[in-house]
């Protein structure tokens, strides 16, 4: 009996010793160098692998820092304090950089926006986008209003107002996700800044935005002519504006006769 | 010839360890939500159950069974498998980081896959000699791919389905797996 126990005592010990040693031995053999630099920049980062850097998550970024194939602000989540923090680790200036946040350029809501059918699809806006029409409404730049980047956004700052997706400037941590997913591509990136956005994404002549819209840009100039520092341009029949020169004085914003330029007013400070 | 090809079918197929030995049930469920990771964990499982069936069977045939300590086995294999696990994933770390980073956190979750323990197990306590239980353990290994790999296929499509709002996240997905379960059963008629 004891010599059995012993026995089984000194196949497991015995056992469990060698594949320590050789896990041991392994373990030097197989050691991958790894610059230590890359965990405390990692750990600086949020963390919620967005992917809205352009690499596949925190880590990936991490290690283009370190290898200096990304610059110290490459993390649009984390903004100016994380590329500070970042660039002590480095030993680098980081540069000033105004956050960027997601703006949904449609403001046809369901009392603006003409509908020409009721679109009983699949709640997805990548599938009604392959159907006829745009799921229901008259407008073919329009917001579907069914919510895919609400769903997309790993963050919940985009909500759905009135049949259009709206995007909370404080909530959004700029990882450019519902800029990719929105089949009608009329997500992009801006200044979180209280500068004038036209909210519609028309490149239709003015007479047939009317017909369809009531919000929609009409094309008439009249914001080109007001700006008082040329930063808003009339090009394809549609306003836009250039956030380097928009000095924020709202006068476009007051003069547009259909009232699609807007100021997102942000709670926070930018 | 027809031997490796009937041990091959068995094993992958009529005792599919998902669908007929209910095996591995926790990476099956757990890592089957895109056909992408289903086909990482598959890959990292045929290479541990491949290697894992060899090691454990040498091991039996000359430590366990010489010194009489048969009751030792399930400890004895456990250990050997976590260490293997480990080791895979040092050497895969060094010389291909590329898989290794494809992988990812699904070669460690693999020590807990039961299903590698119970390939070992079912080849000693059948008594295969050393070739047949790679080869047994390859085709099992295979077997666990098929399964997880047509689940995740399943559970894509899925996602586009109103799925009742009672039957939303794993309900569905064990209801779709029993499903699978008795098509599968439909392998244990074929006759040689």
């Amino acid at each position: 009996m004891m010599t059995s126990i012993g026995t089984a005592a000194a196949v497991i010990g015995g056992l469990s010793l060698l594949i320590g040693l050789l896990l041991g031995l392994a373990g030097r053999l197989f050691a991958v160098h790894v610059d230590e630099r890359e965990g405390m920049v990692r750990e600086m980062l949020p963390g919620s692998n967005c992917g809205g850097c352009g690499y596949a998550g925190c880590d990936s970024l991490a290690k283009a820092i370190v290898n200096g194939e990304a610059p110290v602000g490459a993390c649009p989540v984390g903004g100016g304090e994380v590329a500070h923090r970042v660039a002590e680790i480095m030993g680098v200036e980081a540069q000033e950089q105004v956050r960027q946040v997601a703006h949904i350029h449609c403001a046809g809501t369901c009392d603006k926006a003409k509908r020409e059918y009721d679109y009983f699809g699949a709640p997805d806006c990548r599938q009604a986008a392959q159907a006829p029409g745009h799921a229901g409404k008259a407008c073919a730049y329009a917001c579907f209003g069914l919510g895919t980047c609400v769903d997309e956004c790993p963050v919940g700052a985009i909500s759905l107002r009135d049949g259009v997706a709206v995007v909370n400037p404080d909530v959004c941590i700029s990882c450019g996700r519902c800029v990719g997913v929105c089949p009608q591509r009329i997500i992009s990136m801006r200044p979180k800044t209280n500068q004038a956005v036209v909210c519609c994404s028309s490149t239709a002549p003015g007479k047939e935005v009317r017909i369809v819209c009531a919000a929609g840009c009409i094309a008439c100039g009249i914001c080109q002519k007001v700006c008082p520092a040329g930063a808003i341009h009339v090009k394809d029949n549609l306003a836009r504006v250039d956030y380097e020169k928009c000095i924020a004085c709202g006068t476009c914003v007051k003069k547009c006769p259909v009232q699609v330029i807007h100021r997102v007013e942000s709670q926070e400070e930018a | 010839m027809k031997t490796v090809f009937l041990t091959l079918l068995t094993t992958a197929l009529i005792n599919n360890v998902v669908l007929s030995q209910f095996l591995g049930l926790c990476p099956f469920l757990g890592v089957s939500k895109t056909v992408k990771t289903a086909a990482g964990m598959s890959g990292a499982v045929v290479f541990v159950i491949t290697l894992s069936s060899a090691l454990t069977s040498v091991l039996y045939d000359f430590v366990l069974v010489p010194l009489d300590v048969l009751y030792m086995e399930t400890i004895v294999f456990i250990l050997v498998i976590a260490a293997l696990v480990q080791l895979v994933e040092m050497v895969l770390k060094k010389s291909i980081p590329g898989l290794y980073g494809a992988l990812g956190v699904y070669l460690p979750l693999i020590t807990t896959n039961c299903a590698v323990l119970g390939v070992s197990l079912t080849n000693v306590q059948s008594g295969h000699s050393f070739g047949m239980s790679v080869l047994s353990g390859f085709g099992t290994a295979v077997g666990f791919g098929v399964a997880i790999l047509i689940l995740a296929g399943l559970r894509e499509k899925m996602q586009h389905n109103e799925v009742p709002h009672a039957f939303q996240g794993m309900p569905i997905v064990l209801a779709t797996a029993g499903l699978m379960a008795i098509a599968f059963s439909g392998f244990s008629g074929l006759q040689f």
